[in-house]
């Protein structure tokens, strides 16, 4: 076990090489004249650009130049240092801001996951072919169906402005409450594919030839069903909240875009919109890392939960 | 119509220690309803063993399954008849008395070990999940018994193997697992459903005298379902021949392997290679078994047998009772056992 992880985490190195290195490189690559764009609207003097020429070794050209000032980047990113947005905030304390909101919205999310998706698909897949289960998968094809970018602003709409159950909005520094409806509907996609991976994999275990054992063996149901089909159940149910996490950790743009809720995806959405290159890429070099360590963490988890599993 | 078989053995003081009478499931699914057991009828007494021989769905497995109350109902339905254990009807029971039943009275191990024990706990803990839950014991009181249980099935280093998990073990070594379950509470009765088709030949054999040693040892009584004919031979008493949810033929084993008294056994017999005759044609049952939604009119056998007349199409044979009380379902009973004598 301990030199799979010591694997992965020397693959973890090159991919994350791999991804800022195209991220970068994308980022860059369409962009004329980066002086300008840091600039913006305003003219640029010739000490000014001889200066920043200077500073970002832009006079080497052509790919030599782009690994220069990629492995600049790389430098700098190492000693913990993500650099500036254009807008000359540092780009570490924008997410230092931004990763707990998004942490919050985040658990929200998983949590209603958790305790609705799984919970109705145990009791689907113990009562299935029942109304129950019918009625939650429609539910959650409806659900699997709607894109955010429809679901969050009806919510918004009917839930926030309309009967006014929630805040419309979010603001700079949101509350519990005000996360609630976004943590909701953030979740929501979640929480379909959490109902129907329990509910199918209730109904599988619960045929199991195990469960004739422990049926045999004279166990009261409600043993055989939170012990024995429960236990095996949920290994693929927490393997995939697992790697959700990882994805909801990364930022909702399109929850946090229409809720006005200033995390990490808010963030990324604004970089990518004003074509601020530093910010967008210093924020997915973090992703990547962030989503690199939760998949570990997963398939360790993987390994504990299901004594099959070893790794070597 | 009911047709109570005759027994092989004399009837103890007190009625057999099981007994079925004239059982009938069927199973309702989507393409229609079939009749998986119809009429079986068999009993056991305590310290014996009891071979239930047959091919794959000729209703072995079921009717252990119905005995044991964990046939999944729907889609099984049992239609009718009795199951009678220590004389009382287990079928009028409720669900709770009979739960109380299973693996204290009578027990079951399964054909396949490896996925009938639950794959992510380990079999020390499944084997005391009996003795905790059942019969009350503590954690360690559990713990403890539950190797007295592996070393009990000869499993060596049970102490040391008490935390592994059932992937860990080899096949016959897994099979020791389930029985040392199922022995956990000390039942009556031990139903092996084909408990050593899934293993090498080599295996199979120490499974089956490990079998035949505890039944003695801790006198049981065993029903012991098999398709293996080489199985049964050392380890049963008497033999009851399924055939499409009906038992064929009824005897002790001693006088069924000399002189089988219905054609399908007779075929089974014969479809085992002789050792001793070199270069013959291997000898099979010509068909297949029949699909139990459409049950062949009369006897069930007949477009298999090479005995048919009109009247095994057109007339349902009843148990013909044979002298030292054998029973064989055919209309030519007596002549077949002449044959197979000669």
């Amino acid at each position: 076990m301990f030199r799979y992880i010591l694997r992965r985490l020397l693959q973890m190195v090159l991919a994350f090489f791999g991804t800022t290195l195209i991220v970068y490189a994308l980022m860059f690559a369409g962009q004329g004249d980066p002086i300008q764009a840091l600039a913006g609207e305003r003219p640029v003097t010739a000490a000014q650009r001889a200066y920043l020429t200077e500073k970002y070794h832009l006079d080497a050209t052509g790919v030599g130049g782009f690994f220069y000032r990629y492995f600049d980047y790389v430098r700098s990113l190492l000693q913990g240092d993500l650099g500036q947005s254009l807008t000359g905030r540092q780009i570490g304390d924008i997410l230092q801001a931004a990763w707990p909101v998004t942490l919050k919205l985040a658990l929200i999310a998983l949590a209603v996951a958790i305790l609705v998706g799984v919970t109705a698909g145990v009791v689907a897949g113990i009562r299935r072919a029942s109304i129950f289960d019918n009625s939650t998968l429609v539910l959650t094809l409806l659900v699997l169906g709607i894109p955010t970018i429809v679901l969050a602003p009806l919510a918004q709409y009917f839930l926030g402005v309309k009967w006014q159950l929630f805040p419309p909005t979010a603001g700079s520094q949101p509350t519990f409450y005000a996360l609630l409806l976004p943590g909701i509907v953030l979740g929501s996609l979640s929480l379909a594919t959490a109902l129907r991976l329990t509910r199918t994999s209730v109904a599988e275990n619960l045929r199991a030839d195990y469960v004739r054992t422990a049926r045999s063996k004279g166990l009261v149901k409600r043993r055989i069903v939170t012990v024995h089909v429960l236990r095996n159940s949920l290994i693929p149910v927490i393997t995939f909240l697992g790697v959700e996490l990882g994805n909801l950790m990364s930022g909702a743009i399109i929850t946090e875009g229409v809720f006005n809720i200033p995390g990490v995806g808010f963030n990324l959405f604004r970089g990518i919109r004003t074509e601020d290159g530093p910010l967008v890429v210093g924020i997915v070099s973090v992703l990547v890392v962030v989503y690199l360590v939760s998949n570990l963490v997963v398939d360790v988890l993987y390994a504990v939960l299901d004594p099959r599993i070893r790794y070597e | 119509m009911t047709v109570q078989p005759t027994p092989a053995s004399a009837t103890p003081e007190g009625g057999h220690l099981l007994e079925l009478r004239d059982l009938h499931v069927e199973f309702r699914t989507a393409e229609g309803v079939a009749r998986v057991i119809n009429g079986v009828s068999y009993h056991l007494d305590a310290g014996e063993t009891l071979a239930v021989l047959g091919e794959s769905g000729s209703g072995k497995s079921v009717t252990a399954q119905a005995i044991m109350g964990i046939l999944d109902t729907p889609p099984a339905l049992i239609r009718s008849g009795q199951i009678l254990y220590q004389g009382q009807d287990l079928l009028t029971r409720s669900e709770e008395q009979r739960r109380q039943v299973r693996g204290k009275e009578i027990a079951m191990i399964f054909q396949d070990a490896l996925s009938a024990l639950n794959p992510v706990f380990p079999v020390g803990w499944q084997i005391g999940e009996t003795l905790r839950q059942r019969a009350g014991m503590s954690r360690g009181d559990a713990r403890r018994r539950a190797i007295e249980l592996m070393d009990l099935v000869k499993i060596p280093g049970a102490a040391k193997r008490i935390g592994d998990y059932p992937h860990q073990f080899s096949g016959g070594m897994r099979q020791r697992v389930m029985i040392a379950m199922a022995l956990a509470l000390d039942p009556k009765v031990l139903i092996a459903d084909e408990p050593t088709t899934a293993l090498d030949v080599t295996v199979q054999a120490q499974i089956m005298d490990l079998l035949a040693d505890l039944r003695r040892d801790l006198n049981m009584a065993m029903i012991l379902i098999t398709h293996d004919l080489g199985v049964v031979a050392g380890v049963a008493d008497r033999i009851a021949v399924m055939y499409a949810g009906r038992i064929v033929e009824h005897a002790d084993v001693r006088s069924l392997y000399k002189a089988p008294a219905h054609p399908y056994t007779k075929g089974l017999l014969e479809s085992i290679p002789r050792m001793d005759v070199r270069g013959q044609e291997l000898s099979t049952i010509k068909g297949l078994p029949p699909n139990l939604m459409r049950i062949p009119s009369g006897c069930p056998f007949h477009p298999r047998c090479p005995y048919v007349q009109q009247v095994c199409v057109d007339v349902v044979p009843h148990d013909l009772v044979l002298g030292d009380g054998r029973t064989s379902a055919c209309h030519f009973a007596q002549e077949v056992r002449d044959d197979s004598a000669r």
